[in-house]
């Protein structure tokens, strides 16, 4: 597996390239923030059309991730829809695709910020969900433990020899997991940003994710 | 034919003031459709381009908005109101002129669209934003002139083909209008004149006497340039003196980092402590201004500037203009060189002060064009789609249309008099759909036809977005940087660049070392710091490539037997080459290899420019690495590309086959960051995305996309989308420049001279010298990614 193995309270874990955190002892695929139909939200308040391919090209990797880890469950971690509305909206292809990947594996849908309400596609619709000793919401709680959440969109940068490199990231210390965005359009916050520096421990790790998931000590703002 | 009318005459008579004989020409032209003034600086061409307006105005008949004035600057149209108000009062004109530009308040701007001025003064993006509103009929009815201002730089940007497409827009509005353009000296005034005039419309030419010969040289110095380098410090004494022997002189440079070196540099020469400024774009507005300021005043006795200073204003009384680095491009060089002296019929003077050994052929070449008056520039293309897309939006903003009229409308613009219908449907579908393969958005389409089949906005909400995008220059996005504690603005610095600093790091920004701190709030914060060399700024200023004709010239002084014109350390060189190798020739390619400290070395005289041999050089190696060369770099000047590798080449000619060149080119810019870059230039400009609000970026979660994520994502599942088509053609005219590539190819056609040699030849030498080298890697960034990565655990002592 193409990953990053750590351990949170306990449990073995693992950071995909992709973006997707794997529990192998519940066989669990964990995704953050699709944000499935964002191109249809942003025409639909009177944006330009951006290429109204995020949604297939979001599906298809999560398709390849559920193929190559063989998971039994998929939790989706919360703004899984840009809005309701666009969940509504949502294609009849990418409506029978989800469907396809939900046969024969157990689908959870934890609520976010943008896709509070329920969706009629399969699956459980969860505000959160405790797997002890682990819990899965969409936005960390300060001073909770075993956490594992998404919402912040985290992203870093290291400098090589060739330049700047900024990627999407996990961020994990020995409380929490904050899971990088894996939908197609979703943009970043930097990790040197407040609300992720005050977050996480002083020795959190920041995973890069890439063809390599690079780990890295989080990357803070000076002093 | 307008007379002049007495009240003028008088007012001309009191001043003591003859009228030029250009601007008596302007008054008896005054009907003419479309008419291009072409006049040094210097000669009252803006009193000649206003001159018809006022004695038409003289009567008090007109109501409301009789002339738009569009200027590329701000700046120029707040000056040229202050300019024109002087005459007007003086004469009792009963005349209303303001300006309106982006720093004009939202009030005043109200009230200007209620009730319009005699003479608007305006730029192009606030003339597009005017176009936009419902009530632009209504505003635009009277109008009867609109002068174009330094039509010449206007021209050679997206922002003129936006203008015209505003004047034809404007003409469907106001039918008769008339077009005045106001130029400094181009090669080719009757194109000037047609891209002004509506197309197929007569385009009239009226060319002010130029006035006489610049005095123009090379600096000489007693120590001969470097070998290679671009910053000119070894002429610092020898400037220091043209200085003190002058009243005041602009010292210009081609890019503001080399700007910055030099002016750290001046100071530390400058034991006479002569005022001396700096004046570049990327410096905070306050600075500029105090800087303008002080040469108005007389204050300064020199400023060391880029390109921000060759438009604009009289700036104090220049009497000698310094080019440092080779001029590139003869007609910006001569442009240039008429900033000094600003009395008409005095000769301007300037100095060149070549950079290294390889600029002193380029400045001789520019001499001779200069005397030659052989300007150069190359043939406008076709208007670009993207501003046509931008268009099409604008037009959707001021209210319904048909699609037959805007088309019939936009021919009417020079640009794209040779639109075609095809094209214009596609960017009609992409402002309305998105024009995607995948039909996605038909409840949410931007632009809907109503029973009429008229286009319009399917949300009026969508104008407000629209509007806030108007305009095709780009910003890049760049973070301010500020004195530690609340100090003063010093300027500006890419937000690439800011990302590559490290606390402690030093550059240099308005002459000055200083120390960077941190990022607060999106604000680079420094101190000053005591360090004599700094960690060089890379500013975002333009590297331009040398002319092709400019090229050719170079190529021709090559060709003669001997260079009794240029200084003697420089033509021993070239016999030098000559006698070891050969020298490069027009019609043929020079090809050098050679061993050189343990690697084998390939040496490309393209003479194809500094972006045309650097495409040249990515191109190369990777054909030299399927061929199981290995090669491991390459770096490429305005005339050569060396290239390094394992393995010598010993048949260099299949690897210039233009075909397969061409092939490798289309596989090579699917990935490539200069693809990236125009992409998001296009985009931004065709609307597809949004500027970044300054308070979008505070907040850290952006408003707009990922450019480079819609770019992937349009590869992979549309690649025939009207953007990807457009931002191949941009980056070929561009960045990428494969024209000049193409062009070499011709001009050779096959004729390679391949010198195969046992050392390191004399005009190959510099090349080893250039910074900017291209390290050629297959899988390596990964790899340095994954070094990068381990290095950063292994410090903080964790095991990956």
């Amino acid at each position: 597996m193409n990953g990053y193995d750590f351990t949170l309270a306990g449990q073995q874990l693992c950071a995909l390239g992709s973006g997707a955190l794997w529990w192998p002892e519940r066989r669990m695929l964990c995704v953050a923030d699709l944000h499935l139909g964002k191109a249809e939200r942003h025409a639909r308040r009177g944006g330009a059309a951006l290429p109204p391919y995020e949604t297939a090209d979001t599906l298809e990797r999560l398709d390849a991730d559920i193929a190559a880890t063989g998971a039994g469950c998929v939790l989706c971690l919360g703004d899984s829809f840009d809005d309701d509305a666009a969940a509504q909206a949502l294609p009849e292809a990418a409506r029978l695709w989800i469907a396809r990947l939900q046969a024969g594996r157990s689908w959870i849908w934890i609520a976010g910020n943008h896709d509070p309400g329920p969706v009629d596609l399969g699956g459980t619709h969860l505000a959160e969900l405790p797997a002890p000793p682990l819990v899965f919401r969409h936005i960390a709680i300060p001073g909770a433990a075993g956490e594992i959440s998404g919402h912040y969109h985290p992203k870093a940068r290291i400098r090589t020899r060739a330049g700047t490199l900024a990627r999407r990231a996990f961020l994990i210390d020995r409380d929490r997991v904050v899971l990088p965005a894996y939908g197609t359009y979703t943009g970043g916050l930097d990790c040197h940003d407040r609300a992720l520096a005050d977050l996480m421990r002083p020795d959190a790790l920041a995973v890069l994710t890439g063809p390599r998931p690079l780990p890295v000590p989080m990357p803070r703002r000076a002093a | 034919m307008t007379a002049l009318p007495p009240r003028f005459s008088d007012w001309f008579a009191a001043r003591g003031w003859e009228i030029h004989p250009h601007q008596a020409e302007m008054l008896a032209r005054a009907d003419a459709p479309a008419l291009l003034l072409v006049a040094p600086t210097g000669g009252g061409k803006t009193l000649a381009g206003f001159l018809p307006t006022l004695a038409e105005l003289a009567d008090g008949a007109h109501e409301g908005l009789h002339t738009l004035y569009v200027s590329p600057l701000k700046a120029l149209a707040a000056d040229i109101r202050r300019n024109l108000t002087r005459p007007i009062e003086e004469m009792g004109l009963p005349v209303r002129v303001e300006d309106r530009t982006g720093d004009t308040s939202y009030t005043k701007k109200r009230r200007q669209r209620a009730d319009p001025p005699h003479i608007l003064l305006t730029t192009p993006e606030s003339l597009a934003l005017l176009t936009s509103y419902e009530d632009a009929p209504r505003i635009f009815a009277g109008l009867r002139r609109v002068i174009v201002d330094e039509i010449h730089a206007l021209a050679e940007s997206k922002r003129g083909d936006q203008l015209m497409l505003a004047l034809a827009r404007l003409e469907s509005l106001a039918p008769g209008l008339r077009r005045v353009g106001l130029s400094a000296t181009v090669e080719d005034p009757p194109a000037l004149a047609r891209f002004l005039a509506r197309a197929e419309a007569p385009a009239e030419v009226l060319t002010a006497d130029p006035g006489p010969d610049p005095d123009i040289r090379m600096m000489r110095t007693r120590a001969a340039p470097p070998w290679a380098g671009g910053g000119g410090a070894y002429a610092i004494p020898k400037v220091l003196d043209a200085v003190r022997a002058h009243r005041t002189t602009l010292i210009f440079h081609n890019t503001r980092a080399q700007a910055e070196i030099f002016f750290h540099n001046l100071w530390l020469a400058n034991d006479d402590g002569l005022p001396i400024g700096i004046h570049h774009g990327s410096l905070d507005r306050g600075q500029r201004e105090r800087v303008e300021a002080a040469m108005t005043a007389g204050a300064l006795r020199a400023v060391v500037c880029t390109g921000s200073l060759d438009l604009g204003i009289d700036w104090g009384d220049v009497d000698l203009v310094i080019q440092v680095g080779a001029p590139k491009n003869v007609k910006r060089l001569v442009q240039r060189i008429g900033r000094a002296n600003h009395r008409y019929n005095a000769p301007s003077k300037a100095l060149l002060v070549p950079a290294n050994r390889f600029e002193v052929v380029e400045c001789e070449a520019a001499l001779q064009a200069v005397r030659e008056r052989d300007l150069d520039g190359a043939p406008r293309g076709p208007g670009p789609l993207d501003v046509l897309c931008q268009h099409i939006l604008i037009a959707a903003c001021a209210g319904p249309f048909h699609a037959d009229d805007l088309f019939a409308e936009v021919r009417r613009a020079d640009p794209y008099a040779g639109l075609t219908r095809a094209d214009f449907d596609a960017c009609l579908d992409f402002a309305a759909t998105g024009g995607y393969a995948l039909r996605a958005y038909d409840r949410w389409q931007r632009l809907k036809q109503d029973a009429q089949g008229r286009w319009h906005l399917r949300d009026p909400r969508a104008a407000q977005r629209i509007r806030m995008n108007i305009g095709t220059i780009q910003d890049t996005d760049t973070l301010k940087v500020r004195m530690r504690g609340r100090g003063p603005m010093l300027g500006e610095v890419e937000e690439g660049f800011a990302a590559s600093l490290s606390p402690g790091d030093t550059f240099l920004i308005g002459g000055r070392i200083v120390r960077y701190d941190g990022l607060r709030e999106l604000t680079v914060e420094v101190s000053p710091s005591p360090r004599r060399t700094p960690k060089i700024a890379v500013f975002n200023g333009t590297k331009f490539a040398t002319s092709t004709q400019l090229s050719a010239r170079i190529l021709r002084l090559f060709g003669q037997d001997a260079w009794p014109e240029l200084p003697a350390h420089t033509a021993e060189w070239l016999a030098l080459q000559r006698r070891i190798s050969r020298l490069p020739a027009p019609d043929r390619l020079l090809i050098e290899t050679f061993p050189h400290e343990g690697r084998q070395h390939l040496v490309a005289y393209g003479f194809a420019g500094r972006n045309g041999q650097q495409t040249l050089g990515l191109l190369l190696t990777k054909r030299m690495e399927e061929m199981g060369l290995d090669p491991l770099g390459f770096v490429s000047t305005d005339y050569a590309t060396l290239i390094w590798g394992l393995e010598a080449v010993p048949d260099p000619a299949p690897l210039f086959d233009i075909a397969a060149l061409e092939a490798g080119l289309e596989r090579w810019l699917a990935s490539n960051a200069v693809m990236k870059r125009t992409f998001r230039a296009s985009a931004t400009i065709a609307g597809l995305i949004e500027r970044n609000t300054p308070a979008a970026r505070k907040s850290g979660k952006q408003a707009t996309f990922s450019s480079d994520i819609l770019y992937d994502t349009l590869r992979k599942y549309d690649p025939d989308h009207l953007m990807l088509r457009i931002t191949r053609t941009e980056a070929m005219r561009g960045l990428v420049d494969f024209d000049r590539v193409r062009e070499m190819c011709a001009r050779v056609a096959g004729r390679i001279d391949h010198a195969a040699l046992e050392r390191i030849t004399p005009l190959a030498a510099p090349l080893f010298l250039e910074p900017g080298r291209v390290p050629v890697e297959g899988a390596g960034r990964e790899r340095l990614a994954e070094e990068a990565a381990a290095a950063l655990m292994a410090e903080a002592g964790l095991d990956a």
